[in-house]
């Protein structure tokens, strides 16, 4: 049994990683919900949800047992196929990317190294990109099947909306990319470790790349907001103009799983601003190296939080832009300030380097 | 792997027929998205982490978004059967037969079985790629990029005459 364990160790810990962290992901997606509830009816002098459990913590499964009971609707003109393609692909596209989201620190176990982390490609980043970047077909097809107006109007939107902040989107990580010189989501948190030594100060300020990077995190942070659809740019599903935009023909689980798929892109993108500009999961850790693997998760998870708090703040804050605004905001923006950024990072590190 | 290059490569070509036979322009999209994704698998297979990477980014992500997107546009159903010319029915399948013979051929030809194996200790990461791109083929890069630049400002000026 021993030997067996040893011999399929990097395997067994795989197999039994991937439940877990799907498991996990999915519970906090749940709770990002109802989160977002609490916090956006607290904004609004409201209580929000308060009857199911205390202080409405079980109002998740309360929402998620009415919502398998709804009435599972048909378009009757709609594309049948690209119909119940569109909700599938949205939720399998966004559970993606957690796959190579490292989460804490590793450490050994029976003489074997176990990464908290499914998988580490050297291409890391970038297949999360390759990965979010199909994300919008979720959105278009759902929008094209739905053969009816607001659909298809939600789903334009989208489609250039999410092409547009894209390419901020990249280019504001690649200042984060030049300083740390690789794409595994590993490499980029382990050169934030230790401290930035200011002259003669105690080091203090860790060494995260925030402090160096911050035009970069500002439009990393504003397009991925874009990216996710979120309030102030969630001008696909805008439900002054379009009732609910490209998911408005959906109902039951189908409209679940775009909404599930919504909220796990918010977590994605938080737990990458962590990785790439917040250190990821290091934080001041004590104790033998298991006990050191949990508080770097600890660490890890109160960052992803104070991001989606972030997020939701944001949404009961600002209101909607305009079609036209988002547009100009995203291309005559942030595109040249990230190109700046990435013009002043090359220099600054040809300097340093010389 | 070899198994799994042949289901990839079965999955490729079936999708990319698939793109030809389907009379609704969203399906034939659809295919060729699927297309590209087997082929970034092929390039994983290959030990080209970053070539697969970029297929899906530039290729699926971006340029075939930009097909459904006027696919969508133009709200383009099902394509109207068209009665085909007398000698496009009786010559098309044999001249396309002819064709791929004469492909197969050459390429055969031009690279025998021996020279596909997967060359060892040839690493496709992007590193490797980079200093290449930046070091040995930067003038027919950058002059790429440029060639590029021109031709969407040709787009641009076509289609704002038009506005």
């Amino acid at each position: 049994m021993a030997t067996f364990i040893d011999t399929h160790f990097a395997l067994l810990v795989t197999l039994v990683k991937i439940p877990v962290v799907l498991v996990v992901l999915l519970g906090v997606v749940a709770y990002a919900v109802w989160m977002e509830r609490k916090v956006v009816a607290h904004i609004q002098s409201r209580w929000g949800p308060y009857l199911v459990g205390p202080h409405g913590l079980l109002q998740p499964i309360a929402d998620a047992l009415k919502i398998l009971f709804k009435e599972d609707f048909f378009v009757a003109e709609a594309d049948r196929f690209v119909y119940l393609l569109a909700p599938f692909l949205a939720l399998t596209i966004s559970l993606l990317p957690i796959a190579v989201i490292p989460f804490g620190e590793s450490f050994t176990f029976r003489g074997h190294t176990v990464n908290l982390q499914i998988a580490n490609p050297d291409v890391g980043l970038l297949f999360i990109f390759a990965v979010t970047s199909l994300g919008v077909y979720g959105i278009a097809l759902a929008g094209w099947a739905s053969n009816s107006k607001y659909p298809l109007l939600g789903a334009l939107r989208s489609s250039a909306q999410m092409i547009s902040y894209e390419l901020s989107l990249g280019m504001a990580i690649v200042g984060v990319l030049m300083l740390s010189g690789t794409l595994s989501l590993h490499g980029i948190v382990a050169q934030q470790r230790g401290f930035w030594q200011l002259g003669g100060l105690p080091a203090f300020l860790p060494r995260w790349n925030i402090f160096v990077q911050p035009v970069g995190f500002l439009v990393y942070f504003i397009s991925a907001i874009a990216e996710t659809n979120r309030l102030p740019f969630d001008l696909p599903e805008g439900e002054s103009e379009l009732v609910a935009g490209f998911h408005t023909e959906y109902t039951s689980f189908k409209f679940t799983s775009f909404f599930i798929a919504e909220y796990t892109n918010m977590v994605t993108v938080s737990c990458l601003a962590t990785l790439l500009f917040f250190g990821g999961w290091l934080g001041p850790a004590f104790g033998p190296a298991p006990v050191r693997a949990l508080i770097s998760i600890f660490w890890f998870g109160l960052k992803v939080v104070c991001f989606l708090f972030i997020y939701i703040w944001i949404r009961g804050t600002i209101p909607r832009f305009r079609y036209d605004q988002l547009m100009s905001f995203g291309w005559k923006f942030l595109v040249p300030l990230s190109l700046l950024n990435i013009l002043a990072t090359g220099l600054v590190v040809t300097w340093w380097n010389a | 792997m070899a198994a799994l290059f042949y289901i990839v490569a079965a999955l490729a070509v079936l999708a990319a027929l698939n793109v030809v036979l389907q009379r609704t322009p969203v399906y034939s999209a659809l295919s060729l998205i699927v297309v590209l994704c087997a082929l970034a698998v092929v390039y994983l297979l290959l030990d080209a982490p970053f070539m697969a990477v970029i297929q899906v980014i530039v290729y699926a992500g971006a340029i075939m978004v930009l097909f459904v997107l006027v696919i969508m546009l133009l709200n383009a159903r099902r394509e109207e059967p068209i009665d085909r010319s007398r000698m496009a029915r009786w010559l098309g399948v044999p001249l396309i037969f002819a064709l791929l013979a004469e492909l197969l051929f050459v390429i055969g030809r031009q690279f025998p079985a021996a020279s596909t194996t997967s060359a060892p200790g040839v690493e496709g990461g992007p590193a490797v790629i980079g200093h290449l791109l930046f070091e040995n083929y930067v003038l027919p890069f950058e002059v790429t990029s440029v060639l590029i630049l021109v031709a969407v400002l040709g787009a641009v000026v076509l289609a704002k005459r038009q506005v």
